[in-house]
């Protein structure tokens, strides 16, 4: 069995649990709405304030929500011995964790941008602006899936690693939000959007293709 | 010259040896230190904007350099921790990390200060000092790592790993929130050349830098005697360490 078949079984297998447990399947695009319908509650409903604020706010929650989603990320796996499995196995290990970020993308990161609309209009977000939230958004939280996944490596044996993992991933989180949330107010403002996305982009590559090593490197440290 | 190496590399070599440097270090540091406030409060001429204001330079530029050079030191141990599983170099990146987000913090505060007499503000959402915030943040996530595995060896090679990924990311960092918004003024003496400082002010910030480093040198040693003797409290060495002690 070569690397790229053991990639997508691996997928493959993370999607179907996640298929199993439908409820739990919502739960990240809850909590990414419910964050940000707490910012007008807490601001006022001013429609000009919350247009301004909407794509800083809208970051975060969908930041807030992938570190939520990432704490249980190796969790059950590490409960139920699979992830040792995983260790073992003759596969490259970075290959295998690359799947299951990828997995975890499209189980909270994929469902948070297609609430993205829904919560752009609650935060009278006009059109265009919700289109270059959408782009940032799709080259952003992939990599918040990628970092997030080194983050859970470092943590997945503690007893209480959610503090840790997010005193961990937070500061590294900063750059995505600043460019991320940039975006948008580039262009509210008329200046050239493409070099920031250019930038999420390339911070998109890297991260892709160091942040599996990372967290290979970090798993091996708190399994093996 | 691997011969020299492998010595070092033994906590009780070590241990030993770095007794003898410890006193040296702070004999160092005093007179570097020392002199560097005389120069810098006294001797220094009074800046023709800032008035006296400007001397806490003296020790916030010498704290900010420090909370950088610490991390490369600490990713630098950590990694030939990681590497070659020399366990000395594990005990200097773990010990290095409180000391390091202490100069951080230093530097933070006093710029704080600063601030508040030259721009009017204790804080802004500045370029440089947002970076500084989010290395002290980095710090803290590497301590809380650290701390939150029991077992030293493998929050050893746990720690090495994030100090590296926060290698990788410290540029990103830092550019993302210097291009995002500044305000601070860019630096001054390094630019190679000719730096824009007059030198009467120049030398006593040197002479600090160096004390602070000095400084840094001597806890560094004295906190990774301390921790080595706790990770090898069962080792003879230690034991008979213990000993002797107990016959005086």
């Amino acid at each position: 069995m070569d690397a790229s078949l053991a990639f997508f079984s691996v997928l493959k297998r993370d999607l179907q649990i996640a298929g199993r447990r439908r409820a739990e399947l919502a739960n990240p695009m809850v909590f990414y709405a419910i964050v940000v319908s707490l910012f007008p509650l807490a601001l006022g409903a001013e429609p000009a304030l919350l247009a301004r604020i909407a794509p800083g706010v809208i970051w975060v929650g969908a930041l807030l929500s992938a570190l939520l989603s990432m704490e249980g990320g190796f969790r059950s796996d590490y409960d139920d011995g699979s992830l040792e499995q995983l260790l073992l196995s003759p596969h490259p290990l970075p290959m295998l964790v690359a799947a299951k970020t990828w997995a975890h993308w499209l189980i909270s990161g994929l469902p948070m941008l297609l609430a993205t609309p829904v919560l752009a209009i609650l935060m009278g977000l006009p059109f265009a602006s919700t289109l270059l939230l959408l782009v940032s958004l799709l080259l952003g939280t992939p990599v918040l899936s990628l970092m997030g996944t080194v983050g859970a490596a470092f943590t997945v044996g503690l007893r209480r690693g959610g503090v840790v993992l997010s005193l961990i991933l937070l500061p590294l989180y900063v750059p995505v939000l600043i460019f991320g949330a940039g975006v948008v107010s580039y262009g509210v403002d008329g200046l050239p959007v493409t070099p920031l996305l250019y930038l999420m982009a390339a911070i998109l590559v890297l991260s892709t293709v160091l942040a599996p090593f990372a967290a290979a490197a970090a798993l091996r440290v708190s399994v093996g | 010259m691997f011969g020299i190496f492998y010595r070092w590399s033994s906590p009780a070599y070590f241990y030993h040896q770095s007794a003898r440097w410890i006193p040296w270090l702070w004999l160092l540091t005093a007179v570097l230190i020392i002199s560097g406030l005389v120069g810098g409060l006294v001797l220094a001429p009074m800046d023709a904007q800032q008035k006296d204001v400007y001397r806490i330079i003296y020790v916030h530029v010498p704290s900010a350099w420090l909370s950088m050079l610490i991390y490369s030191f600490m990713a630098g141990a950590a990694a030939v921790g990681l590497i070659w599983r020399i366990k000395l170099a594990e005990v200097m990146a773990r010990v290095s990390a409180p000391l390091g987000a202490s100069f951080t913090a230093l530097a933070l505060v006093t710029g704080s200060l600063w601030g508040v007499r030259t721009w009017g503000t204790w804080w802004v959402w500045d370029g440089r000092l947002t970076s500084e915030l989010a290395l002290l943040f980095l710090y803290l996530g590497f301590i809380a790592l650290q701390s939150a595995i029991e077992d030293r060896r493998r929050a050893a090679r746990a720690g090495a790993v994030l100090a590296l990924v926060g290698v990788v990311n410290i540029p990103i960092i830092h550019y993302s929130v210097v291009w995002w918004n500044t305000l601070h003024q860019p630096a001054t003496v390094t630019k190679l050349g000719a730096p824009s400082i007059a030198v009467s002010m120049l030398i006593p910030l040197l002479l600090m830098s160096l004390g602070f480093m000095s400084y840094f040198a001597a806890a560094v040693l004295m906190r990774a005697r301390c921790e080595i003797l706790e990770r090898e409290r069962n080792r003879h060495w230690v034991l008979d360490l213990v000993k002797v002690h107990d016959n005086k």
